[in-house]
């Protein structure tokens, strides 16, 4: 789906410390409606950073983040609202290890969007038969495999009804034979136009799903490109480096 | 062994063994009290009486009960505070009882991941309800086999506050050996008697861990 004029995020000059390290030094960033921005890099480059940071999850020390026209650091926003629209899923899938699947997935929809239950039950019945799971509603995380959690995790994500999805190095704990089956998954919410930020290692995937791909290291962007062109003709020496260690 | 003898005794270990269930519950209740309050402090790093509470958990576990009832039943009325034996008894457990609780409840808050946590913030949780549905619930099921251990532990302590004449089960089999010297059935029964009164909750306990447990843990 072509991504719209919208703009749903404008990350400007984001600064993020920890300690006297600089992890992220000056992002700039505009994501639009529909888009699929895949984020690439080595380990330790700050990704992985930026997205927690998209969510509120680190503190940053300069800089803005703009979600639908708003500063989210604005003293009258609420980070918990915001929150509700940027769904995020992690690369430990964290499903609550006490609830099952349904349970899990109705926990946010119910308490802190406070919606009726029959209508996120039947949202989260439809998404999970869709993701393949419509059987597991009942059973709890430690009964599942690692992608069936991670799907799991996706739905619950989605069951928010969020404006955009961060995925966080989503398939880098799964057994290589599951990462498909949790990748076909993003690629589906891709087709539908949902607005997604992806932290990956998957290059291949990378190269499907994105409509934009940027290239980070040691905290700012080194390269912005379409997927094709980044994979096919890197401009920077640092991305053809990196590009080069997953070639065997 | 005098059949007649323990019979004739039997309800003089009933009712011991009453006193000791009531001596152990309150002050089982005001460690439970001590232990959550105390360990919420230290959960959430409260600014000063962080410190207290620390200083509080080394002098109450470093220190024998003995010597803690001790204080209070015969130390406290020379500073003019005369407390009657139950409630010496009572605050003693309860003043043991409440570092090893707030302790395990502890561990299991400290056990729930800081991924958990953030993934509860990444769905809008408020405070409230991330404790109220994903801290509080996975602690307790972590901490369980120790809050139950506790438990045990204390109600058995009880048979420490002998030493200041509570008539509980040991004052009980003390005072009959003392008068009757009767010692094997004294004992007898006073082996029988704690028995008794724990092993049921021991029963209860595997239980209640069993099914706040198998969710997370299975069977």
């Amino acid at each position: 789906m072509e991504a719209s004029k919208e703009v749903l995020l404008n990350i400007k000059n984001l600064h993020k410390n920890f300690g006297d390290r600089g992890v992220l030094k000056g992002i700039d960033l505009v994501l639009h409606k529909g888009e699929v921005l895949v984020i690439l890099g080595p380990s330790g480059c700050g990704k992985s950073t930026l997205l927690r940071c998209v969510n509120g999850l680190e503190k940053t020390n300069q800089g803005d983040i703009i979600f639908q026209g708003k500063s989210i650091y604005d003293k009258d926003i609420k980070m918990r609202e915001i929150r509700q629209k940027i769904g995020m899923v992690f690369q430990s899938y964290d499903l609550f290890a006490h609830m099952t699947v349904i349970e899990n997935i109705l926990l946010g929809p119910m308490k802190s969007q406070k919606r009726e239950k029959e209508e996120v039950l039947a949202l989260a019945r439809m998404l999970l038969e869709k993701v393949g799971l419509g059987d597991r509603e009942n059973s709890y995380p430690r009964e599942l495999s690692g992608g069936q959690k991670q799907r799991v995790a996706i739905v619950r994500s989605l069951c928010m009804n969020p404006d955009i999805i961060l995925f966080d190095e989503v398939t880098a704990a799964l057994d290589p034979e599951m990462v498909r089956e949790v990748l076909e998954v993003i690629l589906n919410l891709a087709k539908q136009g949902m607005t997604m930020m992806i932290v990956t290692h998957e290059m291949n995937f990378a190269k499907s799903v994105a409509d934009r791909i940027i290239f980070m290291d040691e905290g700012v962007i080194v390269e912005e490109s379409s997927p094709t062109e980044f994979f096919e003709n890197p401009k920077t020496e640092r991305a053809k480096q990196f590009l080069n260690k997953f070639e065997y | 062994m005098n059949f007649e003898f323990i019979q004739k005794v039997i309800p003089m270990y009933v009712k011991a063994a009453y006193v000791t269930l009531y001596v152990g519950f309150l002050g089982i209740m005001l460690a439970v009290i001590i232990g959550l309050i105390c360990c919420f402090i230290s959960y959430f790093r409260v600014k000063g009486l962080n410190r207290i509470i620390k200083i509080y958990i080394e002098l109450s576990r470093n220190t024998p009960l003995l010597v803690q009832i001790f204080f209070l039943y015969f130390g406290l009325p020379q500073l003019g505070l005369k407390l009657s034996g139950t409630v010496c008894g009572v605050i003693g457990l309860g003043f043991l009882g409440g570092s090893y609780f707030s302790e395990s409840f502890r561990s299991g808050l400290e056990a729930v991941s800081k991924s958990q946590i953030e993934t509860g913030l990444s769905i809008g949780l408020n405070r409230w309800q991330l404790i109220r549905y994903v801290i509080l619930p996975q602690a307790f099921s972590i901490s369980i086999p120790q809050i139950a251990a506790n438990f045990i532990f204390l109600l058995k302590e009880t048979s420490i506050l002998a030493a200041i004449a509570i008539p509980e089960l040991v004052f009980t089999a003390k005072t009959l050996i003392g008068l009757y010297y009767k010692t094997n059935e004294a004992l007898l029964l006073l082996t029988a008697g704690y028995l008794v009164l724990i092993l049921p909750f021991s029963i209860i306990f595997r239980i209640l861990e069993r099914r706040v447990r198998h969710a997370e843990f299975g069977s």
